[in-house]
């Protein structure tokens, strides 16, 4: 039962995610990547891990979507055009495109790679399941209180970068 | 014969939980009905005229009314819309509304009279994080109003999806830390759970409810959902006098009417949860345990009573006073309300 909801989820996840980088119109891309979100939310939980599936959505799929969904109907572009110009010979030019196909070459060598690895080697088991939120909190807030704090540094600055973008001078 | 009767007892638990089920559907449906005959009603009796009075005695077939002339009514679509988006957008609205519903339990534990060999619940699912659930649900309740908004290719709609969208954002925060509070009080997830903290009395007469520890929380809560379900005096996504209707300006015939169930059914939803987590839920006194449902459709029915005259009562904020009241004042206080219950509940052990 768990295989069939993982393979259809699976599925659902990767043409999703196919689908907003091969759609033209931004608004369907939008709308695909929350359906990505969905499939991702839905195998969280046959990992019985239902917080992170609940914390998917409301994050990803429900906050940092709208964002995105509100940018898009502002700009309220309908399709999106090849570049041209400056911009075309700037980004659609030979050498990024090669340089852009190196990287992904890389990308799928340490992608096989990894998976090659993980394969031989069983998962650590680790101290009981995290899956409930109290445990997670113990996680986060004590084992890696460190990475927490760090993070959360990171998200100030980068706050404070885009005041500091979108401030006009006067 | 027996085989049927020896089929439903062998079954018995997986077909009271589909009853249970197909009732809570049912029920949300007949609750936008009635909403809309007391939503009138009620704003008559505020502006001193008598309403719907003429289908049924004192107009009260209306609503039935209502829904016939709206399936009579022609689909309209713009030529420009974007086809798929546009009859999306209403399903999607209503079918968050319905789900959010889900997780909310609205009755102790019970047996309905012996008739079951094992007590159900009252409510569709019992999960551990019903409060996350719930949350996630309502939050991709917006994409229904955001992409009306934008798919109805008009500007009408169009502002209308842009302030949804942006007020919904800013009040979800403060909507999600009066959650936070009332989480760390009770120390469960569970809506069930919750409510059953709640049960009992202080010195004897004062009921447990949490709105007597969270009145502040309750405050943020009640004012958030008012904002996230698009109501009077946060209707900006559908402000009559500047936007026609709002996202569903192009909306006609079942389409509009998915959108004001989804509305009505939101306000319900709403309701229950805040019953639930700060007015005891089903508890309460003079009502045996297994009739708390009495207890809690009467606290339903004064939230919805007090979410309806709030309407016809407070004129509509400005907008950018809607924003700075968001952000300056409901989410610091949601913040400070959070920061002390977390130090209550550390400092006292609760």
């Amino acid at each position: 039962m768990t295989g069939i909801y993982f393979w259809v989820l699976a599925a659902v996840t990767v043409m999703a995610s196919l689908g907003v980088v091969l759609q033209r119109n931004p608004m369907y891309s939008v709308l695909l990547l929350i359906v990505s979100f969905g499939g991702l939310s839905g195998l969280y939980i046959t990992l019985n891990a239902p917080v992170v599936a609940a914390i998917q959505i409301i994050i990803y799929a429900g906050a940092i979507m709208v964002l995105f969904l509100f940018v898009v109907m502002l700009l309220n572009v309908p399709t999106e055009d090849p570049p041209h110009g400056y911009h075309a010979r700037l980004l659609g030019g030979a050498g990024p495109r090669w340089f852009g196909a190196v990287l992904a070459v890389v990308l799928m060598g340490e992608l096989v790679f990894a998976l090659s690895h993980l394969a031989s080697t069983p998962l650590p088991s680790g101290t009981g399941n995290p899956t409930s939120i109290a445990q997670i909190g113990v996680r986060l807030y004590r084992d890696y209180a460190f990475a927490f704090e760090v993070t959360s540094v990171l998200i100030l600055l980068s706050m404070v970068g885009a005041v500091i973008l979108a401030r006009k001078e006067s | 014969m027996t085989s049927i009767v020896e089929f439903i007892q062998a079954h018995q638990m997986v077909i009271a939980q589909l009853v249970l089920i197909l009732g809570i559907f049912l029920m949300l449906q007949i609750s936008a009905a009635v909403m809309v005959y007391f939503e009138r009603k009620i704003a008559a009796w505020a502006q001193q005229r008598y309403g719907p009075y003429l289908v049924g005695p004192s107009g009260i077939l209306q609503p039935i009314a209502d829904i016939v002339k709206l399936i009579m009514k022609e689909e309209l679509r713009p030529k420009s819309a974007d086809t798929f988006l546009f009859y999306l957008a209403p399903i999607l609205c209503a079918t968050a509304a319905f789900a959010a519903f889900s997780v909310v339990p609205f009755g102790a534990e019970t047996t309905f009279f012996g008739l079951l060999e094992r007590p159900i619940g009252l409510q569709m699912t019992d999960v551990n994080v019903a409060v996350l659930v719930l949350f996630a649900i309502t939050s991709m309740g917006v994409y229904g109003i955001v992409l009306a908004g934008w798919a109805s290719n008009s500007k009408y709609s169009l502002l209308g999806g842009l302030r949804s969208s942006a007020q919904m954002i800013s009040y979800e925060l403060s909507y999600g830390m009066s959650l936070a509070a009332i989480i760390m009080l009770a120390g469960s997830m569970s809506l069930r759970g919750i409510v059953d903290m709640q049960a009992g009395y202080w010195f004897g007469f004062i009921p447990k409810w949490y709105v007597f520890i969270q009145p502040v929380g309750f405050f943020i809560f009640m004012t958030a959902g008012v904002a996230e379900t698009n109501r009077a005096p946060f209707d900006f996504p559908e402000a009559e006098q500047e936007l026609v209707a709002g996202y569903h300006t192009e909306y006609s015939s079942m389409s509009f009417a998915l959108f004001f169930m989804a509305e009505y059914i939101n306000m319900v939803t709403v309701s229950a949860v805040a019953a639930d987590l700060f007015l005891g839920g089903w508890h309460g006194p003079f009502l045996p345990e297994y009739l708390g449902w009495i207890w809690f459709l009467i606290k339903i029915a004064a939230l919805l009573f007090f979410y309806i005259w709030m309407r016809w009562t407070l004129p509509r904020y400005r907008y950018d006073q809607l924003m700075e009241f968001g952000w300056k004042w409901l989410l610091p206080l949601a913040v400070v309300n959070l920061l002390v219950t977390a130090a209550v509940v550390l400092g006292a052990g609760w």
